[in-house]
């Protein structure tokens, strides 16, 4: 690609937040925290792979999902599956009525693992099933939802029901999927041990570089004309319609690339905290990752990454010291968020610290900043009754 | 799965499981039409419309509790103050909350969803606070104890009927405001030209609190009434929340006939699957066959056509 | 001005749509043809709009046929019915407040309509060179890179236009392109017509009928839906049924 071309991908700005938070997830974290604590932030960055994914869907696109814990779930239990599968081996498991089949399957009473899970033998498999079966998912709801041009809250409501009737599902058919304590006691990869001290820091750094190649296909997105696309069609959806566009594809492909992105999450998660369960899929997860979204900006790709390391990190400190304090804050965070802050705190950054990183920076190379003219689109803040 | 029933045991069932249905359609009635006229004549989302819901359950426990301690002999009639009191308390918090927060917002109803949702949490919290993170139940008086028994196999429990009544009372009287009343016209007005109702002189602002707090109070009686057929927790509120948003949906937003004729669906669906499935794969199917009718008619069952 | 009866660019005819009964477009014919410059003129509530909403794909027709060069437009979806070739400006401007002036023309050029070709679409010297150009001709070219939000209202609708007019479609729809202008704006926007109607069909909704006579070839006036009478704005304004529904005395 030539330079220029490279430049409007990546303006100045844009390549110092990727720098800056290349050095903090690569270098700064890891050397400063302990393998207990890193292992937190990994996880913690599994939901940054959601938020970034409703980055692109909400805060571009103006759709908002309520429902993207199914996704974070599918792509987190299909890795389980495998890793479940490796740990049922006829051996591990010779004391069970049925050898060779997970634990809760036999508990359950089940005598032959269910077709859905044969292919799960193999890591090919599951690494394609990872980022094609959420998405094939979220294709058929899209089409099915966006083709009739059901949108804003209606969608919102209806992918909140598709979190209900999923984790509903996962519970009530414990044989096959673990029910409510989900997918439990995940032990090795490949016979490689992924509880050690070593395997935690290799997935972290897997966990970073993934997340990195999410930032950079949504970067991609965000830079090409499909991005400008998706603010247009949030703004004024009939006046794309009329320009020849066929909006409902834009808004298809931009919830299955959310969707991919959340289900790399999900796995991520697995690889790193060992296990996955219902939780993480219904309703009440579903929408707190949407606040992840919303406390890191809902327009910036960086903030999305740093929204969910800020919640979560509050979150864990909250519920370790005042537990009964933590829904209180969660809920100030909402209704914050929204009211005052509707641009999180990339919209703070932008109007605050920006502007002196930018002299900072003129001053060190001695030029005048280039004032680009793309301007990052803002949210509008509607001002309600007078 | 009917086979092992003979016809004379199928209809009992039917019945019986019908009018179980029945009892979780008022209850669904009851949030719906709440929710309805927040939703339907507002165009604002309430996540937080099950803890106003909560609210009303737990002033009804209180009311029980003051009269069981001071007033013994009046216990028969406690239920009816409850009910008023909890109107006044949630619809007082709804106008309270729409002052303070949804009139910010109203032309973001994704941000009022969300910010709603917060205010859900911190409604949670606040009960498990005050009234402990267990469960409560009040005392039902004597005249609402027992049931009734039909057949010998059929009988129905008499505070189902009672729930049952208020249900179908209250949605008159909600049909009466709405399409009778001066100030249903206003309310109406103000949802079809908001711009236009001002220049004719309503305040629509003050309509607009109005609907919210009755649209809460609504709630806050529907809870008065879950206190007749169940018991009462912090999240309690929560489990019904999306249920209801579908009966809404399914109904047709805007149109009270449709949220009854909705919720009358989605419940007998779901009761009687349940007598025959688990209820998990009962409460499955019938969002499943919700998502997939709203997919077919997004606008609803009852909407009309209208001119853009 | 050639008036063949075989090559109409537009062919509408026993066009009809009912909402819940009522009908709002009531057994409609009428045809445009290559190049002309066609007003419909009518009270509120006549129809106007409606009948460029079914012309577009906007509203979906009860009863009738539309067709644009032969090619039938009812069962089309919106987006096809603009690549085959009609724009449509709607009455209160639309632009993307979000997007600068530049932005919002390239969104409106003609290329890249999928979603691959948007991700692989590139900003080449043909996209600059048609965007500059049109900015010029709907006196933007200072502005390219202010926001939409920031342009006056008469600014946006030009911006509207401009959007049709870098898409270059064959028949151009326009509902009350000068409502709300300046009269310094009006007579830009007269002028921005005459320079944009070259080549193409127009069609026109406006009530002002001093601007009707400027620029019409041929008036069309509605009433409750149907045509009340046609010809040219001369011809129409002495009509006494115009007169006595629309026109006053």
């Amino acid at each position: 690609m030539s330079y220029a071309g490279l430049r409007s991908l990546l303006p100045k700005n844009d390549l110092i937040n990727f720098a800056v938070l290349a050095l903090i997830l690569v270098v700064v974290l890891p050397l400063s925290l302990d393998i207990f604590r890193l292992n937190l932030v990994g996880k913690y960055l599994t939901y940054a792979f959601v938020a970034l994914g409703l980055v692109l869907c909400w805060g571009y696109g103006g759709i908002l999902s309520l429902g993207q814990g199914v996704f974070f779930g599918l792509g987190g239990y299909a890795m389980a599956m495998f890793l479940k599968l490796e740990a049922s081996s006829p051996e591990n498991t010779a004391i069970q009525s049925t050898p060779g089949i997970p634990d809760f399957m036999d508990w359950n009473q089940l005598t032959e693992l269910p077709w859905f899970w044969q292919p799960f033998h193999s890591l090919t498999f599951t690494v394609i099933a990872i980022i094609v079966i959420p998405s094939i998912f979220a294709y058929i709801i899209g089409v099915a939802m966006f083709k009739r041009r059901v949108g804003g809250v209606y969608f919102a409501i209806i992918t909140q029901a598709v979190a209900a009737i999923l984790t509903i599902l996962i519970i009530g058919q414990q044989g096959y999927t673990g029910g409510v304590n989900g997918i439990t006691d995940l032990r090795t990869l490949f016979g490689w041990d992924i509880r050690t001290n070593e395997a935690k820091y290799v997935f972290y750094f897997l966990c970073v570089f993934m997340l990195f190649l999410c930032l950079g296909v949504a970067q991609f997105v965000r830079k090409s004309k499909l991005g400008r696309l998706l603010v247009a069609m949030r703004e004024m959806e009939d006046r794309v319609r009329f320009s020849g566009y066929d909006v409902a594809n834009f808004k298809i492909f931009v919830f299955c690339l959310g969707s991919a992105f959340a289900a790399i999450g999900g796995a991520m998660f697995t690889l790193q905290v060992g296990f996955m369960s219902p939780t993480f899929v219904g309703i009440v997860p579903s929408i707190e990752m949407v606040i992840f979204c919303a406390v890191g900006g809902r327009l910036s790709i960086f903030g999305a990454v740093y929204g969910a390391l800020v919640v979560n990190w509050a979150k864990t400190t909250f519920s370790e010291s005042f537990p009964e304090l933590w829904l209180f804050a969660m809920g100030a965070l909402f209704i914050g968020v929204v009211m005052a802050f509707p641009n999180g705190l990339a919209g703070l950054y932008t109007k605050y610290c920006e502007p002196k990183v930018n002299q900072l920076i003129a001053r060190f190379t001695g030029k005048s900043n280039d004032t680009s003219a793309e301007l990052a689109p803002q949210m509008k803040t509607e001002g309600g009754n007078p | 799965m009917f086979a092992d029933y003979t016809t004379s045991e199928l209809m009992s069932i039917f019945a019986m499981q019908g009018f179980a249905g029945l009892i979780l359609f008022s209850v669904f009635v009851l949030m719906a039409l709440g929710l309805a006229i927040i939703f339907g004549q507002m165009g604002v989302i309430n996540m937080a419309h099950g803890e106003f819901m909560i609210l009303g359950a737990y002033i009804t426990y209180l009311t029980s509790n003051v009269f069981a301690d001071y007033m013994p002999n009046l216990f028969g009639a406690y239920f009816f103050i409850a009910m008023i009191l909890a109107f006044i308390a949630a619809g007082a918090l709804g106008m309270l909350v729409e002052w303070a927060m949804i009139r910010h917002l109203y032309h973001r109803p994704l941000d009022t969803l969300l910010a709603t949702w917060g205010l859900s949490l911190i409604l949670q919290q606040c009960y498990r606070t005050i009234f402990g993170a267990r469960e409560v139940g009040v005392t039902l008086p004597d005249w609402l104890m027992g049931s009734f028994q039909l057949t010998d196999i059929i009988e129905v429990p008499i505070n189902g009927i009672f729930v049952m009544t208020l249900a179908v009372g209250i949605s008159v009287a909600i049909a009466a405001l709405m399409y009778k009343s001066r100030w249903g016209i206003q309310v109406r007005s103000v949802v079809q030209n908001r711009p236009m109702a001002g220049a004719v002189g309503i305040n629509t602002a003050r309509v607009d609190r109005l609907t919210f707090g009755l649209g809460c109070g609504i709630a806050g009686v529907a809870g008065s009434a879950f206190t007749m057929i169940g018991s009462t927790g912090p999240t309690s509120g929560q489990l019904y929340i999306v249920d209801t948003f579908l009966v809404v949906v399914f109904g047709g937003a805007a149109s009270l006939l449709g949220t009854i004729a909705s919720a009358f669906t989605i419940s007998q669906a779901q009761s009687t699957m349940e007598f025959f499935l688990s209820g998990s794969m009962a409460k499955v199917l019938t969002l499943l066959f919700v998502v997939f009718i709203l997919m077919l008619r997004p606008q609803g069952l009852f909407s009309l056509k209208v001119r853009r | 001005m050639n008036s063949s009866n075989t090559d109409f660019v537009l062919a509408v005819e026993g066009l009809t749509v009912s909402f819940d009964g009522f009908k709002a477009v009531n057994d409609l014919s009428f045809y445009v043809d290559k190049n002309e410059i066609r007003v419909i003129v009518g009270p509120n509530g006549a129809g106007k709009t409606t009948v460029l909403d079914l012309v577009c794909g906007r509203t979906k027709a009860t009863e009738g046929s539309i067709k644009f060069r032969n090619k039938e437009l009812t069962k089309m979806k919106e987006h096809q019915i603009v690549r085959a070739g009609v724009g449509r400006k709607f009455q209160t401007p639309s632009i993307y407040g979000d997007l600068t002036v530049f932005e919002n023309l390239e969104i409106s050029f003609p290329r890249g309509r999928s979603v691959l070709g948007a991700l692989a679409f590139k900003r080449d010297a043909e996209v600059l060179q048609r965007v500059n150009e049109v900015a010029g001709m709907i006196f933007l070219d200072e502005r390219l890179h202010t926001r939409g939000d920031l342009l006056s209202h008469g600014q946006k609708q030009w911006l509207e236009i401009g959007m049709l007019l870098i898409q270059d479609p064959e028949l151009l729809m326009l509902d009350e392109p000068v409502a709300g202008m300046s009269v310094s704006e009006r007579r830009k926007t007269a002028e921005l017509l005459r320079t944009i109607t070259k080549d193409r069909s127009v069609i026109v909704i406006e009530h002002d009928m001093q601007f009707v006579a400027e620029i019409a070839d041929k008036v069309t006036v509605l009433h409750q839906g149907k045509i009340l009478a046609e010809g040219s704005a001369e011809h129409v304004k002495q009509d006494p049924k115009v007169i006595e529904v629309y026109l006053g005395h």
